[in-house]
């Protein structure tokens, strides 16, 4: 029915009737988030009846995830910023914020890098009888693979800026590329805020 | 703002794209290619979800007549399968390693492959969109994925069948440390990172049909679809794919944490462990975190097999009793009950493996409860049959058929949710028989009724009766001849998944009972052949079907026998009722489509409903 060239989260409906007054593919967006929560909620609480169970070998968390929760936390500021300039049809400025937000996002992945370098400078390996430090790489590295989905995504929905896809009348794909860069953000603080309670 | 934008901008940018080979996309010209294989109209996808299934029905069968020939006549020369089976056949014998083999893709396939991708896969995609009055799902592209995702899966675990070591063989449930360490069996190696792939793959394509599901019940209903006029086979549908997405995500972290302890040398689930008198580097891995965490997908999996089921059968008993499902809003709260039971049950799995005997008895409580909406359920479907002016067509036939199965496993489940009297009947063929009754012939009950009454849809022609009849008696007795004495022989201690238990004095009785079971189980096997049978040769041969065969009120029956894709040549039609007006008093027929407004049945019309009559909008007014 719709064309195969529009991208997925474009493809607005003349089959669809909305009866919930919400686009159906934002509603997926959701529900895609929603099993991203169920991964992480699993692993975090499989850390915790792992830890429950003893034999746990404690040690110090990188002090760089200060820096990279800073800059995450400053990089959903900037998305905001585009989205809002989206609205009101400033493409230029959409194109500088989206631009920053992405290096910002890059910025977080080098700094969540470092704190693997702080791990292995402290003897804490990934592949170890370790688990506390298992379980932190494979948080950190699971969050940061779905980051760079969501930097690849800014990435996209800058490229369609310049061919003038992005603007007041057609926000529906940079407000998932929002609301999904806002939800790494908060799982971020949250994974953060997890390990800084229970490490 | 936006809801209203998006449609404009949507054209706009569809003629931005003029450079694509079609300028009309309602009505652009379909290749081979785009119609049956890389299709995006549900209905197709549904039939090819459908008939993967029944190519794995028919493998997953196999392997269980295979070892059931071990099982039943473990002195039997089985060389004539060496053509088949090749070394695995050893001096006659089949080679124990393989045995295990068998037993774990059996189940592997069974529940994931065809009870969960063949079952929901097929009817959720082919009945949510035509009873809920939409064009198509919410994104067919999607939909599209999710069955090669499903098909990429499926040629991986088949493959994993033809390696040399074999398939996975440590159990379904692919326990640690037995999954975790190639050295533990042959099929601990690659046969293990096969499934680990495959099931990752299927993971993606169930997430991916869940999500689709859950947007378009929730977002493309049809004018006048409330909640509350939705089928039950729709509410099942819909919790199905919620737990889906609640659940499969589990599993996922499950077996990351899995293939990181295989292949990259982390102790997560490892223990000290010895092998050959050398110790492995791993230490303080926790096994049970394991089991925690596949279990936390592993329940709810089974409602994920069951629910669709039940759903196909409240429909269908409905129709064929010609009356009002007794109970709608109790049907519906039972299967929120279940929904939400099944995510809080998971450690009745695992009352051996030392937990805390009061957490057993917190897990033990929760599980009995499940009995409730279960027995609520159960109630509704005997209560609609009852009085009823029923017709058996094999459809109903295999839903009571359900019903009788989902009673008598059932029962069985409320002893076996008994933390203390687990301690005897764990692992042992009373649970066997247990969750082959109520989860897997229940479910292949509600599967098979499923395609004998969606049928006329799904092809335009109608499934040979007599043949069903045939199919249905025999597969019925078959089934209780095959489970029925496992709950004896559970009971007496036989362990599931022994390859030989004529080495045991205390099960050497029990012979001519598994010479029995054998038997009944491949005559079972064989009559399915005489389903395939009718199903393809109906296909191209059956009588034609009229528009609406069994006089049923829902959705899909106003559809043209073959509908295109898009469901409805113009308007979708708009809703007024409930489906579940049949032989309503004072009413001209014994039942009344959904898309009948009470405007035109005064002579019937309830106190209360004559008041609908002034909020409903002619279908004519509305554009």
């Amino acid at each position: 029915m719709s064309s195969q060239k529009v991208p997925i989260w474009e493809q607005e409906s003349d089959v669809a009737q909305p009866t919930l007054g919400m686009n159906p593919i934002k509603f997926s967006t959701w529900l895609f988030l929603l099993s991203v929560v169920m991964i992480f909620a699993s692993l975090t609480s499989a850390y915790i009846v792992r830890k429950a169970e003893g034999n746990w070998v404690d040690f110090e968390l990188p002090p760089i995830f200060w820096v990279s929760s800073i800059i995450i936390l400053i990089s959903s500021v900037t998305h905001h910023i585009a989205f809002i300039q989206a609205k009101k049809d400033n493409l230029d400025q959409v194109r500088g914020w989206m631009i920053i937000t992405a290096l910002l996002g890059i910025g977080f992945l080098v700094t969540q890098w470092y704190s693997w370098v702080y791990l292995v400078q402290i003897n804490v390996y990934f592949a170890s009888n370790n688990v506390a430090g298992s379980f932190l790489y494979v948080l950190v590295g699971l969050h940061a693979l779905h980051l760079i989905s969501a930097i690849l995504f800014v990435f996209v929905i800058t490229g369609r800026t310049f061919r003038y896809k992005v603007h007041s009348k057609n926000l529906l794909g940079i407000e998932l590329c929002t609301t999904y860069w806002h939800f790494l953000d908060a799982l971020w603080i949250y994974l953060f805020a997890f390990l800084l309670v229970f490490h | 703002m936006e809801s209203l934008a998006h449609p404009h901008s949507q054209s706009l940018e569809v003629h931005g794209h003029g450079h694509d080979h079609h300028d009309d996309h309602e009505h652009h010209e379909e290749t081979f290619l785009t119609k049956y294989i890389f299709s995006q109209d549900h209905k197709v996808i549904a039939k090819q979800f459908l008939l993967s299934g029944i190519f794995w029905a028919i493998l997953g069968g196999t392997l269980s007549s295979l070892f059931r020939l071990q099982l039943g006549f473990p002195d039997m020369d089985m060389s004539f399968l060496k053509p088949i089976l090749g070394g695995w056949i050893e001096n006659g014998k089949l080679n124990p390693e393989f045995y295990l083999a068998m037993v774990t893709m059996h189940g592997t396939i069974m529940v994931f492959f065809v009870l969960t991708a063949g079952l929901s896969g097929t009817f959720s995609n082919f009945l949510i969109p035509l009873q809920v009055g939409a064009r198509d799902m919410a994104s067919g592209f999607l939909n599209m994925l999710s069955y090669w995702f499903f098909f990429a899966s499926s040629v991986i675990m088949l493959w994993s069948l033809f390696i040399e070591t074999g398939p996975a063989a440590g159990g379904w449930v692919i326990y640690p440390p037995l999954s975790a360490l190639p050295q533990a069996s042959p099929g601990s190696g690659t046969g293990m990172t096969m499934w680990l792939i495959s099931m990752a793959l299927f993971i993606v394509s169930s997430l991916l049909g869940s999500i689709n599901y859950v947007s378009t019940v929730i977002n493309m209903r049809t004018k006048g679809m409330t909640f509350t006029r939705l089928p039950l086979t729709i509410w099942a549908f819909f919790f199905t794919a919620i737990i889906g997405i609640l659940s499969f995500p589990v599993l996922f972290s499950a077996a990351l944490l899995l293939i990181f302890d295989r292949s990259f040398g982390t102790s997560f689930y490892l223990s000290e462990i010895y092998i050959n008198g050398e110790a492995l580097h791993h230490t303080g891995g926790s096994a049970i975190l394991f089991q925690h965490l596949f279990w936390f997908l592993g329940h709810p999996e089974v409602y994920i097999v069951l629910l669709p089921a039940l759903g196909i059968t409240s429909e269908i008993i409905a129709v064929n009793s010609r009356k009002p499902i007794f109970g709608y809003k109790a049907m519906i709260g039972s299967i929120m009950a279940i929904t939400l039971l099944s995510f809080i049950v998971w450690a009745h799995h695992m009352f051996v493996t030392g937990m805390n005997p009061f957490l057993g008895s917190i897990f033990m409580f929760l599980t009995l409860i499940i009995a409730v909406p279960s027995a609520v359920k159960a109630f509704n479907y005997i209560t609609t049959l009852w009085k009823g002016n029923l017709v058996f067509t094999p459809a109903m036939l295999f839903s009571i058929g359900l019903v009788s199965f989902f009673i008598s496993g059932g029962l069985t489940g409320v002893a076996l949710g008994n933390s203390a009297i687990d301690i005897q009947l764990h692992d042992t063929y009373f649970v066997v028989a247990h969750f082959h009754l109520v989860m897997g012939s229940a479910s292949f009950f509600g599967m098979v009724a499923g395609v004998y009454h969606w049928f006329p849809k799904m092809f335009g022609r109608m499934m040979n009766e007599k043949l069903g009849y045939v199919h249905f008696w025999i597969t019925f007795v078959g089934i209780y001849c095959v489970f029925f004495p496992m709950h004896y022989t559970g009971i007496a201690g036989f362990p599931r998944r022994y390859y030989s238990f004529t080495s045991y004095d205390a099960f050497k009785s029990f012979g001519d009972l598994n010479a029995f079971v054998s038997t009944a189980a491949i005559l079972t096997f064989s009559a399915q052949f005489i389903f395939v049978f009718n199903f393809f040769h109906s296909i191209f041969r059956g009588r034609r079907a009229p528009a609406n065969p069994w006089r049923a009120n829902t959705l899909e029956w106003t559809t043209p026998i073959h509908p295109q894709h898009g469901n409805w040549p113009g308007e979708i039609p708009h809703v007024y009722r409930w489906p579940y007006d049949y032989s309503k008093p004072g009413a001209a027929e014994d039942f009344i489509m959904q898309t009948v407004p009470y405007s035109e049945t005064a002579s019937s019309n309830l106190e209360g409903e004559t008041d609908l009559i002034e909020e409903e909008i002619p279908a004519t007014q509305n554009a």
